[in-house]
């Protein structure tokens, strides 16, 4: 660039938290939401989230079936791509792992796509969804997830942007390509990394 | 959300897609040195910054840019703004609002004048943009009309003003953003500490006038302001998935 500063700016950065990926800033106990649709009011025992596509056995559960199966807790931090960051946060749901041996994903299967209630989609390679990476999460700190935050059911897939993180998750689709989602056709990056602050389309 | 219930407005047209156009996304993902040509200080806690960007991709109303700062042992801060001038205009005009102990809102507000340079990329975001085609209707709340400002423009810009009907709201005049703008325009203000003409809320009945499932909504405030819409909105018929909502937060 050829600013090679901004004039008068310094900056206000103290200790930086070694926890916060670059351009992000600590949010604290708050939890901003962020959503680009109207919240849908998704009942708890209607919902259910069905695995399908390139799998053996496409399967839908409800959150009754869920709770059935070993849970699995994520504990850490979560980055969004507006440059919040919740630290030290938990999270309670299943492995995304538990779905997938469960419904035998097929060898050829490359990408998934994430669909909620709303329509809302976004895509990621599979080796980002597997092996302890994501999860289906319905409570945060020990309650129930809100409705804003993706109630009853979302998906978290912590080390990337919470975009690729679908609230309201209805559907996982296992694909031999790649099928960009929602954010990922409007300007925003194909992965979200924020390590490497992949932010927009171009990073 | 799926893009076949918003209709035609988001169909992207060949014009927009030459180099530089609209749909150029490489280019407007791109850091760029735009330098401050006027600074403005229209609202208790706002500042307006006109802005002089070389290569500049056209916007389309609703979008943001991206303001870098650079400390001199390289430190950076970057928050999202959006425009409020029409992709006519020959300047970009950011809408800041001055957040109280805000890193990057306080350096603009305080410090940025005339002649100095500033690292921004854009424009960004391709959902909460409204291109002037269709019926729509636009809501916001304090500093959120600034993006509606830029599709208000737009639509006159292009002589169809009578296809976006506006509803603003603020606690008092001097907290809303282009107030005599918005108020030339037909808006309609509801001031929420304010006695007067305008003193009121955007409660059902207001929102209710507003419904119209053939429209696009585009609601734009505070996490609170915008929740609140949201369910006026549906609770009067305005289908969900016809609803875009961009949701200012605290992010200094």
């Amino acid at each position: 660039m050829i600013v090679a500063t901004t004039r008068g700016f310094l900056g206000r950065r103290k200790e930086r938290d070694p926890r916060l990926p670059p351009g992000q800033y600590d949010v604290g106990a708050g939890w901003p939401v962020l959503t680009a649709e109207a919240t849908p009011r998704v009942d708890a025992d209607k919902w259910s989230v069905t695995v399908d596509g390139l799998v053996d056995t496409p399967t839908t559960w409800t959150l009754k079936e869920l709770r059935l199966l070993p849970p699995s807790v994520y504990a850490g931090d979560i980055h969004c791509v507006t440059t919040w960051s919740k630290l030290d946060t938990n999270f309670t749901g299943i492995s995304l792992d538990t779905l997938f041996n469960a419904v035998g994903v097929r060898p050829e299967a490359t990408y998934i796509v994430e669909t909620s209630t709303t329509g809302y989609t976004t895509n990621l390679p599979i080796e980002d969804v597997t092996g302890g990476k994501a999860w289906l999460v319905w409570e945060h700190e020990g309650k129930p997830l809100t409705r804003e935050h993706g109630g009853p059911v979302r998906m978290l897939v912590p080390h990337l942007y919470f975009w690729k993180s679908a609230k309201w998750i209805s559907k996982i689709t296992l694909l031999d390509h790649d099928e960009p989602g929602f954010w990922e056709v409007n300007g925003y990056h194909e992965r979200g990394d924020p390590w490497r602050e992949q932010r927009f389309d171009g990073d | 959300m799926s893009s076949a219930s918003t209709g035609t407005d988001d169909q992207f047209g060949a014009p927009e897609d030459h180099a530089g156009g609209p749909n150029d996304r490489r280019a407007a993902a791109k850091w760029r040195d735009a330098r401050v040509v006027e600074v403005a200080h229209p609202a208790v806690d706002a500042v307006v910054l006109r802005l002089a960007v070389p290569e500049r991709v056209q916007h389309l109303p609703g979008q943001h840019y991206v303001v870098r700062l650079r400390a001199p042992d390289g430190y950076t801060a970057q928050r999202s703004y959006s425009v409020a001038s029409a992709p006519g205009d020959e300047l970009v005009e950011l809408f800041v609002e001055r957040i109280s102990d805000g890193e990057v809102s306080g350096y603009l507000a305080d410090v940025v004048e005339p002649g100095d340079e500033l690292e921004v990329r854009g424009p960004i975001g391709r959902w909460f943009v409204w291109r002037g085609r269709t019926p729509a209707v636009a809501i916001g709340g304090g500093s959120g009309v600034a993006p509606l400002v830029g599709m208000l423009r737009n639509a006159t810009d292009l002589g169809h003003p009578e296809r976006l009907r506006l509803a603003v709201s603020a606690t008092t005049r001097a907290r809303l953003p282009y107030a005599d703008e918005l108020e030339a325009a037909g808006a309609r203000i509801a001031l929420t500490r304010e006695p007067g003409e305008h003193a009121g809320r955007l409660d059902a009945a207001a929102i209710a006038e507003l419904v119209d499932p053939a429209a696009t909504v585009y609601l734009c405030g505070s996490a609170r302001f915008t929740g609140a819409m949201e369910t006026l909105l549906v609770d009067a018929g305005q289908p969900e998935g016809s609803i875009r909502v961009e949701r200012f937060g605290p992010t200094g």
